[in-house]
């Protein structure tokens, strides 16, 4: 019980601060809205196998890039905590180092789904309708995937010194990430050994259902219940790691 | 919160051949101490001797290569939690979230360390009043003040009524007159509270001035152990010190006479501790001029706490150095974000 109050203090923290850089909040929207509006119309007429409209098909790739982004990033971003020492004060505290994983992961989730809310609007701009079910259904779905990938921060962090790696991390990391998980095109039209590491890659199972929930009927790679379990046990696969992480004593 | 007392405790901290390696580099080595409950107790040393690292440990922070402690009564290897709830830390670099108000930073520690909400609010309210923080309480630690940050720290650290308090180097890189001030507050706060407090610094006169007893570090070893007061005193006289071009032909010749038993080279010059030096100082001066060395100063002084630091770990204990590393952990804060 006590700990759960800590998860929460924690989470509060992070929302906390979330909510005290607005100007994080706006410059983190610039990059989807310009993915959508100016490559997603300049795309408009590709035929693509199984795509009708290029700017509906690519919105739910668009919002799980958000997720992606944002996740890692505020993951990441416990190097600030640790670096302004902040961190000690956490660790020397009473508090399970799963604690401390997951509410993390939950503040930084929230930023991420409160990003992945502001875009949804947008959808109306490119003429797509959510009906409250189909938001309903994005809910759990963001919230799953923006757990796992914070602790894919979490975890990058453990291995940077500081946030000069950052870069790297990025086109190592996050852009092979978003680019085989079939944000931006659909997986069966790509090469076999593309789509392989579409397969391994945990994104790709989220925004497949982040697509077959703002366009249902959209048939999905796998039956829907065992991409949920995918990303069930990613987003828990990862927390394990970060606990464990987190209670090595250097 | 905190009730368990160990019937046995005799020691707020005792420590067992406490020894932390890093690779080849001996950290500690094997650090044996005890400290009293109400005690202050500062742990003095050059930069790398070892200060943090046993403070860390003692914080269950870092956990030793080899040997234990007790704090409190508990085990720093097998009661780490019960170790936790029983310390409050304020830490060498700040640790504060700057995009949180003070009260904001306090009520996040209480929850940590399950304080229920209403009991912390008073509290809060208490510690800040006793910082002078009350009336900043709710501006966000951006707009704080060094010093301010500084006091903050202390009162978050008091907040769960810890029964030992760590103060690693609490008033560095502060100006002089921010420094008096928090001397006094910590002054204040352990009386108040009547906790023992364990202390490292690397300034003389903050030791001399706010610890009961002091522990003098070097290389990872505790080199003494005693109150201020009988540390100076066993330096008996007084402290000559004599700048020239050839202190180390100085120290030669010096052997030549009776009362001369105690000199060393220190940072070029030459140092001598004498009883009646009032009197022998002409002796020395005579003793260059037929050497033909040419002397630069000479001056007589009563011994303090830096004199015995210089006795028993042959440096000069550099505040320069401290504030030097600071700066660089400033020059990291203002480069961040």
């Amino acid at each position: 019980m006590s700990e759960l109050r800590k998860i929460g203090a924690l989470w509060y923290r992070e929302v906390l601060r979330y909510w005290r850089e607005k100007s994080r909040i706006v410059s983190s929207l610039i990059l989807p809205v310009l993915w959508l509006l100016v490559f997603g119309s300049g795309m408009r007429n590709v035929q693509l196998p199984g795509v009708d409209n290029y700017q509906t098909f690519i919105f739910p790739g668009i919002l799980g890039m958000t997720l992606l982004f944002t996740s890692v990033w505020s993951g990441v971003s416990i190097i600030w905590d640790r670096e302004f020492g902040f961190l000690k004060e956490i660790m020397v505290a009473p508090v399970s180092r799963t604690a401390i994983v997951v509410g993390k992961a939950l503040g930084s989730g929230t930023s991420a789904l409160v990003q992945g809310f502001i875009l949804l609007p947008l959808s109306m701009l490119i003429g797509i309708r959510l009906d409250p079910q189909s938001i309903l259904l994005l809910i759990p779905i963001m919230i799953l995937l923006a757990v796992g990938l914070v602790c894919v921060g979490l975890l990058i962090a453990s291995l940077m010194n500081s946030m000069e790696g950052f870069n790297f991390i990025m086109s190592l990391v996050i852009m092979p990430m978003f680019f085989t998980s079939g944000a931006l095109f659909p997986i069966s039209a790509a090469p076999g050994w593309l789509q392989v590491f579409s397969y391994f890659n945990p994104l790709t199972y989220g925004v497949d259902l982040l697509r077959w929930a703002t366009s249902r009927g959209t048939a999905t790679a796998l039956p829907v219940y065992a991409e949920t379990i995918i990303l069930m046990g990613f987003a828990a696969a990862m927390i394990a790691a970060c606990s464990y992480t987190f209670s090595v004593k250097k | 919160m905190y009730t368990a007392i160990t019937m046995k405790q005799v020691y707020a901290i005792e420590t067992f051949a406490l020894t932390k390696r890093y690779g080849k580099i001996l950290a500690l080595d094997s650090l044996d101490l005890k400290i009293r409950p109400g005690e202050i107790f500062g742990l003095l040393g050059p930069n790398g001797a070892g200060k943090t690292t046993a403070i860390s440990m003692l914080c269950t922070v870092n956990s030793p290569t080899s040997g234990t402690a007790l704090v409190n009564g508990f085990d720093i290897r097998r009661q780490a939690g019960k170790v936790r709830r029983s310390i409050g830390i304020v830490f060498q670099d700040p640790s504060i979230d700057d995009r949180l108000t003070g009260r904001e930073n306090m009520m996040l520690h209480a929850t940590l360390y399950d304080i229920s909400a209403p009991v912390a609010r008073t509290r809060i309210n208490e510690l800040l009043g006793l910082v002078g923080l009350i009336d900043r309480a709710d501006s966000p630690m951006k707009t704080y003040s060094g010093g301010m940050r500084r006091r903050l720290e202390l009162a978050r650290g008091l907040l769960h009524s810890p029964r030992v308090l760590f103060l690693d180097e609490p008033t560095l890189g502060l100006d002089p007159q921010t420094r008096q001030h928090l001397w006094s507050h910590i002054e204040e706060l352990a009386r108040k509270s009547n906790i023992t407090v364990i202390l490292t610094t690397h300034y003389m006169e903050e030791a001399e001035r706010l610890c009961s007893s002091v522990g003098i570090i070097d290389s990872g070893r505790i080199k003494i152990v005693d109150t201020p007061a009988n540390l100076i005193g066993a330096l008996q006289g007084d402290v000559v010190t004599v700048a020239t071009a050839k202190p180390d032909d100085f120290l030669e010749r010096l052997k030549e006479l009776s009362f001369t038993h105690q000199a060393e080279v220190v940072d070029g010059t030459v140092r001598l501790h004498l009883s009646d030096a009032e009197k022998k100082v002409p002796v020395i001066v005579e003793l260059a001029s037929a050497a033909g060395i040419e002397l630069k100063s000479v001056s007589i002084h009563k011994p303090t706490l830096n004199d015995v630091f210089l006795y028993y770990t042959g440096k000069e204990i550099r505040a320069e150095e401290a504030e030097n590393e600071m700066r660089k952990v400033m020059r990291v804060v203002s480069r961040g974000r």
